[in-house]
């Protein structure tokens, strides 16, 4: 009996998981820390309270919103590695609109969240700009605008605060904080973020899938030069998807301004979650749906770490290395595709 | 009988699929075998099989006289069996040296030797007249000499057994010459040869013995001398083929095509259309015959607005569409079928369905204020398949997955279905079988007898011959003269196309050749 596809696809993402942590385990005990107790931590961390729950899912929204963007981008044929730096102005832009304006919620809420689509959208349009007339590699300039993001973020916040590091909250009626999810899951800083991340997913879905943009985005992504020959505009298309992109990226940051924090602050470095979005992209396949999965065991295992070194006495060092050792086995699951195939075909072969 | 290689009831599967059913090839020392089959019949399998890249299911491989089980392609080296695949497998950047020592560098104290490898590459090249410069860099030289240093590569090996796979889908017919001899040397120093192709006049003209398969199965083997191109055709295709397009008289009507003293640059500056003229009307096929590179794809884009056109004009059904975009042009009544399927005719990752539409996605009703009705796309993929006989699994599947004629036929079902009033095929039977070349001949043909104009591209005398009413000879950017396919030949052709004015020109019998004195190869 051979195993069906659809089975494989199930099995291989569950195996791919047990590896990492096994390997993990071994890193752990070798160590000299005791795996089982590291990864009850873990799992306490992740699913110990409907507190940590609540934390777990908040972390999530901006991993799921960094996924698309990267994925957007990536269907289109563009390595959009400016995720970082879209979703930075996006951060900014949000808190900013958030603080300065004084606006009834149904206003203000959109407009922030508008603004923050906007600001990594534009961050987006510069090197989309680039590419497509002047044929300056994405890579390039996106990695150069994170720095400019950076920077230029930090410089704003002190100009504008008056020399402090950091901007004034937000009023309440640009806050993605909800009392009604914060109650549901022990006053953890839950927001509705989830929810615009998930339409999100919804929206990109939409796009590629209903869409004539969608259609000439994909016809690109694969072969610009047939897209050539049946007369679509590629530059067009380029620009107009990293415009997609940071927009998507720009709405991470919205997450974490609008509901997370409250604020911006001054940032030493990046933050991260633009670069992991890329992990979270290629582990979803570039697709909506694989994004879900991507964002849900990189903020699932990057919040329930947190928990390893209070309750497990292992250092921050090494559950970074375990938590890499999961993602590499995930991200591996093509070898386990290989094995698993190989496998059956044996058993067939007797 | 001697033979080098014996492959007997070879079977391989592939998931349910039967690539390979009870095939058997028997290579006598000394002769050009050649494997004849369509395309996706199976033949590259069966050589996979040979060179170790597959392990076959069932049967055996003998090679002179003894059982062997090749499990990977170094064991198939060592066998002496040496491969030269089709599309080749060779690094742009490096020298003709360093391509044929890659794997298996000859080392001197731990550093490369490339001059004494170098000096065995050039002895090798001379023995078998192969003129080959060792220190020539890839990206410099011709698809033909590419193709000798693939040669090069498996003789440097040490290979007494060549396989070739479809060795001259991308020669010219100069090329294919200059192959053919190569070949006859080969077998004069003692190699054996076994060439996969679906080309039955080069069977004819350099083989021995034929091996046919088809769908995956053995046919038999039939003897070169004692058969002919029909025979052949019959036994590959599994049913009579037409060889001469049948077609009634043309009959033109008005201009659609008119093409003035057209100027093309190519992406370096360099003039490729230096003026050129050129007038298609309804009811007739043109035929552009030529060398590849005179300007034939820089014709084609000026027309269809895919490259600047530097000065001249244009127009189709009397509109000027001189710099006009790819779009306006297509809509003004265009069809297209480029002569790269792969690179600019399909979306390979699209499915068959996503392809069908490719031109006319955005247009009303598939497209309804941005939003696609791919169910409509699904029909009208339906609709194409139904119609121009594609063979797949359906819409759903990749474009990839199809075969080369399929894919062909896709993208003419495509064109032909927007109903344009001037069809343009660049070479739209390159690398398709005798099955495939006769439907999309009947096509063309089709296209011109329901009033259309065709304009036909192609480096293939033989299709030029077949299917035009009109030849215009494209040379060194302008079209030097233009014909009546009844009354040239080959021969005449040849000689316009290598750049010879007719006056140049003067019959000997049934022959035509150069005058006295202006006997000289081409500038």
């Amino acid at each position: 009996m051979t195993m069906s596809n659809r089975t494989i696809n199930l099995l291989i993402p569950i195996i791919s998981i047990f590896l990492g942590l096994l390997v993990g385990a071994i890193v752990m005990l070798f160590s000299g820390y005791n795996p089982i107790d590291g990864y009850i931590a873990l799992w306490q961390g992740i699913f110990g309270s409907s507190y940590s729950m609540g934390e777990t899912v908040r972390q999530i929204s901006p991993y799921l919103l960094a996924g698309l963007a990267v994925a957007f981008a990536f269907r289109a044929g563009l390595f959009n590695i400016g995720v970082e730096g879209q979703l930075i102005v996006g951060w900014f832009a949000a808190a900013y609109v958030g603080m300065a304006f004084d606006l009834p919620k149904f206003i203000h809420l959109p407009l922030a969240l508008l603004a923050a689509a906007a600001a990594g959208a534009l961050w987006g349009l510069i090197p989309g700009i680039l590419k497509a007339t002047l044929r300056v590699h994405e890579v390039i300039v996106t990695i150069m605008m994170n720095y400019i993001a950076l920077h230029v973020v930090n410089a704003l916040i002190k100009s504008i605060s008056g020399g402090s590091f950091k901007l004034d909250k937000i009023n309440q009626t640009a806050s993605l904080r909800s009392e009604f999810l914060s109650n549901l899951t022990d006053f953890s800083t839950l927001h509705y973020g989830i929810l615009v991340a998930l339409a999100m997913v919804g929206v990109m879905w939409f796009i590629l899938e209903k869409t004539k943009t969608g259609y000439e985005l994909k016809s690109v992504g694969f072969n610009d030069e047939a897209s050539r020959y049946a007369g679509m505009n590629v530059n067009k298309n380029i620009i107009l998807s990293m415009v997609i992109s940071g927009a998507f990226a720009g709405l991470g940051g919205a997450m974490e301004a609008l509901g997370t924090f409250g604020n911006i602050s001054n940032m030493a470095g990046f933050t991260g979650i633009g670069f992991d979005g890329i992990a979270v992209a290629l582990l979803g396949a570039n697709t909506p749906l694989g994004v879900i999965f991507g964002a849900t065991l990189f903020g699932s295992l990057k919040y329930g770490a947190n928990n390893m070194p209070n309750a497990a006495n292992i250092p921050v060092e090494i559950v970074s290395i375990v938590i890499a050792l999961v993602i590499f086995f995930v991200a591996s699951g093509y070898i386990i595709r290989v094995i698993l195939n190989r496998m059956s075909k044996n058993k067939e072969a007797k | 009988m001697d033979y080098v290689i014996e492959m007997l009831n070879i079977r391989k599967e592939f998931g349910d699929f039967v690539a390979n059913d009870n095939i058997t090839l028997q290579l006598e020392k000394g002769e050009i075998h050649a494997l004849l089959g369509e395309n996706g019949a199976g033949k590259s399998t069966l050589m996979n099989v040979l060179f170790g890249l597959y392990q076959p299911e069932g049967g055996e491989i003998r090679v002179r006289g003894e059982k062997v089980n090749i499990t990977n392609p170094n064991i198939a080296n060592d066998l002496g069996i040496g491969m030269v695949h089709q599309h080749f497998m060779l690094v742009e950047n490096f020298t003709v040296t360093e391509n044929i020592i890659l794997g298996n560098e000859p080392k001197k104290m731990g550093v490369i030797n490339i001059k004494d490898a170098a000096k065995k590459v050039a002895e090798i090249s001379a023995l078998y007249g192969l003129n080959v410069d060792p220190y020539e860099k890839i990206e410099d030289i011709s698809v033909g000499m590419q193709q000798r240093v693939e040669i090069l590569k498996t003789l440097y090996r040490g290979a007494e057994i060549l396989i070739f796979d479809e060795p001259t889908a991308s020669l010219t017919p100069q090329e294919i010459d200059e192959f053919m001899e190569i070949l006859k040397k080969l077998i004069k120093e003692g190699k054996s040869i076994i060439i996969i192709t679906h080309k039955l006049q080069e069977i004819m003209d350099v083989s021995d013995r034929v091996t046919i398969i088809r769908k995956g199965e053995g046919i038999g083997t039939v003897i070169t001398s004692e058969t002919n191109p029909e025979e052949l055709a019959t036994l590959m295709v599994g049913r009579q083929v037409s060889f001469k397009t049948e077609k009634g008289p043309s009959n033109p009507t008005e201009e659609v095509l008119r093409v003035e003293n057209l100027v093309v640059e190519d992406y370096r500056g360099v003039k490729k259309v230096k003026g050129l003229n050129l007038s298609v009307r309804r009811g007739e096929i043109v035929g552009i015959a030529g060398i590849d590179g005179n300007g034939q794809s820089e014709l084609i884009e000026a027309i269809t607005g895919l490259k600047k056109v530097k000065s001249g004009k244009v127009t189709i059904n009397s509109k000027d569409v001189t710099g006009k975009k790819p779009r306006v042009i297509t809509e003004t009544g265009i069809g297209h079928i480029p002569s790269d399927r792969h690179k600019h005719g399909l979306v390979l990752d699209f499915t068959v369905g996503y392809n069908a539409v490719l031109q006319t996605y955005y247009q009303k009703p598939i497209s309804n204020k941005g939003i696609m009705d791919y169910k409509l796309v699904s029909k009208k993929a339906k609709e194409i398949i139904e119609m121009f006989d594609v063979r797949t699994q359906g819409e759903h599947a990749m474009a990839r997955s199809l075969s080369g004629g399929n894919q062909q036929k896709l993208i003419i079902g495509r064109e032909i279905d927007r109903d344009p009033d001037l069809l343009i095929a660049a070479l739209p039977t390159r690398g398709l079988d005798v099955g495939a070349i006769e439907f999309i001949h009947k096509r063309l043909i089709e296209q011109r007898d329901r009033g259309k104009a065709v304009l036909l591209v192609s480096f293939e005398l033989d299709e030029i011959l077949n299917v035009s009413d009109q030849i215009s000879v494209i040379y060194d950017g302008v079209i030097i003269d233009t014909v009546n396919p009844l009354e040239t030949t080959q021969q005449e052709l040849g000689l316009l196309m290598a750049g010879h004015d007719k006056s140049e020109m003067i019959s000997v019998g049934d022959d035509i050749v150069l005058k006295e004195g202006d006997n000289d190869d081409v500038k």
